[in-house]
């Protein structure tokens, strides 16, 4: 069932028998839009447990101000 | 059953064992993705009337099949939400739906961009194309509904009534290119014969794919979930430790 690689040359390949852009915008798009949401879910991780730390130092030191004075 | 059912409502149960289960995702995911790009993109015979341009429908037809599941998805957990205020049900509705807007989309550009040269315009008024765009407006609604209301209450029981009357949509969208006869070529059968229209040398990458962009979905979907879940439950004792540990 596999068969042999459909293009003779490398800048045929790139050519994609004319279609070059249709061909490659779509892929080229499909790339992005897996990237953004795979690496903002990630990203937005980083940032909640940042913040959520910050949240829990501030509440401590509140904490221990108010029991101190 | 029940016991299950309440388990997976708990959002630290959730979180806990998707954690545990997210490679098991992504190793595959990441597998099926190389071997079907390099399948679609270098061994598909080119189409005897579409040429190299066939290798779109790789990208096409996966993101729109399961651009389809959003609504259900959504109207699912909506019910649950409405009828057992499961916590859980109403993160992943909301965060499939701008996950559902970004599927949409790519399936109406991916669409657009195929079409522009076979059927040699961008854009037609054509039954599956108006609904495919009226399902991403929906996806918008849901969304600006969510941010819109304040009470989070009130913003969920608008949205899960919001997704399942958005079902409908999806049984126009499945049903338009039998009931509009126009540019849209209805769904295609698939056949073991080498002879058969449709050769398993076409077909096979395409499943591949669709396995592909479905964990894609699914890990996606997860990764927002437990961030939401972060978010929520950020005054339970267990997130706490879980962030002072990070």
């Amino acid at each position: 069932m596999i068969e042999i690689i459909q293009f003779s040359s490398l800048s045929d390949f790139f050519d994609m028998g004319g279609y070059a852009f249709n061909v490659w915008s779509v892929y080229a798009l499909f790339f992005l839009f897996f990237f953004i949401n795979v690496y903002f879910p990630l990203l937005k991780r980083k940032q909640i447990i940042r913040e959520q730390k910050r949240r829990l130092i501030v509440n401590k030191e509140t904490a221990t101000e108010i029991s101190g004075s | 059953m029940w016991l299950w059912f309440s388990k997976l409502g708990s959002p630290k149960w959730f979180y806990e064992w998707s954690g545990k289960w997210l490679p098991w995702l992504v190793i595959p995911m990441a597998l099926l993705l190389i071997v079907g790009i390099a399948w679609a993109l270098l061994f598909v015979p080119p189409d005897y009337q579409q040429g190299e341009t066939i290798r779109i429908m790789y990208i096409h037809v996966p993101f729109a099949s399961i651009s389809l599941a959003f609504f259900p998805l959504m109207a699912v957990a909506g019910t649950i939400t409405l009828v057992w205020k499961m916590k859980l049900a109403d993160m992943v509705a909301k965060v499939a739906a701008p996950l559902g807007a970004w599927f949409t989309a790519l399936a109406l550009m991916s669409g657009s961009i195929w079409g522009s040269d076979i059927w040699g315009t961008w854009w037609i008024w054509d039954g599956r194309l108006t609904s495919m765009l009226l399902q991403f407006f929906l996806l918008i609604g849901v969304i600006s509904l969510r941010s819109a209301l304040e009470d989070s209450d009130a913003a969920a029981k608008a949205c899960a009534v919001l997704s399942i009357v958005g079902c409908i949509n999806v049984f126009v969208i499945k049903y338009s290119v039998d009931w509009w006869n126009t540019l849209h070529q209805p769904a295609s059968s698939f056949s073991l014969s080498e002879e058969a229209p449709n050769p398993p040398e076409v077909w096979v990458p395409l499943i591949i794919m669709i396995i592909a962009i479905y964990l894609f979905f699914a890990v996606s979907l997860i990764l927002s979930t437990r961030n939401e879940i972060l978010v929520r439950e950020r005054r339970a004792q267990w997130v706490q430790d879980l962030v002072e540990a990070q």
